[in-house]
């Protein structure tokens, strides 16, 4: 019975979050609609944390399963990849390592002059 | 060998089957040895992509069963609210913080891909299916199908911008001198999502709670600028 309720939870907030997605012109996916949706509703204490918990942390565990598929269906773009491999180490690696260094020392920097702001 | 495509053409849990058996032995070998390029997701598509070469099955043969897991999707990528409504104290504590880390990496990440996008003359639907690469995957797709980019390259860029972020994440902060744990956290989250935040959860609590909060408002952050982005370069 428990997991019923649960499951009924998220399954009506991704319908929820697909009208949304229906009703309003952005190009915001219809899963994001609902994630906010179900952070609203936790934050007005509409739903409680327990009455999606255990359900919640099964779809967070078992998350990774659901992209198997995608990530296969490579085998249908391998052309594309062959001939841009330069461009997409440099995308992937190059990226992910600025990221880091930015957010690091923009967020450091923040933190640091609160720090000596509450001094 | 044509026969085994013919068999399995109209199974539905073939594809169902062999996912979850792939995921299991991805499972197994991150437990086992834990290393970061030992990444689960990896491993399966690893082991699937040779068994479907090798025995001539298409890929429509698989994905008919396989798209099935795959719906699940959207109610996993609503559960995310529950990390987020779990961490929402650290958040009102570092709004600024947060906000000003997410956002800069989102541009800096955009700014690199569009970037390297024009140097080398990149390949549209390659440069759309890389630009929502570091966030966490199910927000990765859902901006993917948005602006019609290839949803396989997408998740490829996501799993190596884990991989990169969770191995070389932690020496790359200690180089350019960022202690404050707070920002190691939010650095590793934003570049490389749920990896990374493995990682962030080896290095502190602080670090795993800013790290696991950083996923979703990167996320967000990257939902909002991602269309935009697309808009100029289409003009």
């Amino acid at each position: 019975m428990k997991y019923v309720v649960q499951m009924g939870i998220i399954a009506g907030i991704s319908f929820a979050g697909e009208l949304l997605y229906m009703l309003l012109p952005l190009p915001v996916p219809a899963s994001v609609y609902g994630l906010l949706l179900l952070f609203a509703l936790l934050m007005l204490k509409v739903i409680k944390l327990e009455q999606i918990q255990e359900t919640a942390d099964f779809f967070l565990l078992i998350m990774p399963i659901l992209f198997i598929s995608p990530s296969v269906s490579l085998i249908t773009s391998m052309d594309l990849m062959k001939g841009n491999i330069l461009a997409i180490i440099l995308m992937t690696f190059l990226s992910t390592i600025v990221v880091t260094i930015v957010t690091g020392l923009v967020s450091q920097c923040i933190i640091c002059r609160k720090k000596k702001r509450k001094e | 060998m044509k026969m085994i495509n013919e068999i399995l053409k109209d199974s539905v849990y073939f594809g169902v089957a062999i996912s979850v058996f792939a995921y299991w032995i991805g499972c197994f070998c991150k437990k086992k040895w834990n290393y970061p390029v030992l990444n689960p997701l990896l491993i399966s598509m690893l082991l699937i992509i040779p068994v479907l070469l090798i025995f001539h099955i298409d890929y429509e043969t698989y994905d008919y069963g396989a798209k099935y897991i795959t719906y699940f999707l959207t109610p996993a990528t609503v559960c995310l609210a529950v990390p987020l409504y779990r961490q929402v104290q650290v958040l009102k504590e570092n709004i600024t913080a947060v906000i000003a880390g997410t956002v800069c990496g989102c541009l800096a990440h955009a700014g690199i891909i569009v970037g390297v996008a024009i140097l080398l003359k990149v390949d549209q639907p390659l440069v759309y299916s890389f630009l929502p690469k570091s966030v966490t995957t199910p927000i990765a797709l859902g901006i993917c199908n948005e602006i019609q980019g290839i949803s396989a390259i997408t998740v490829i860029g996501v799993v190596v911008a884990g991989i990169t972020g969770a191995v070389l994440g932690p020496t790359i902060l200690k180089l350019i001198g960022v202690t404050e744990p707070a920002a190691q956290g939010l650095a590793l989250g934003t570049a490389s999502h749920a990896v990374g935040t493995s990682k962030a959860i080896e290095m502190g609590e602080v670090q795993a709670a800013m790290s696991s909060l950083a996923i979703v408002v990167t996320g967000i952050m990257t939902v909002i600028l991602v269309p935009v982005v697309v808009n100029l370069l289409s003009m």
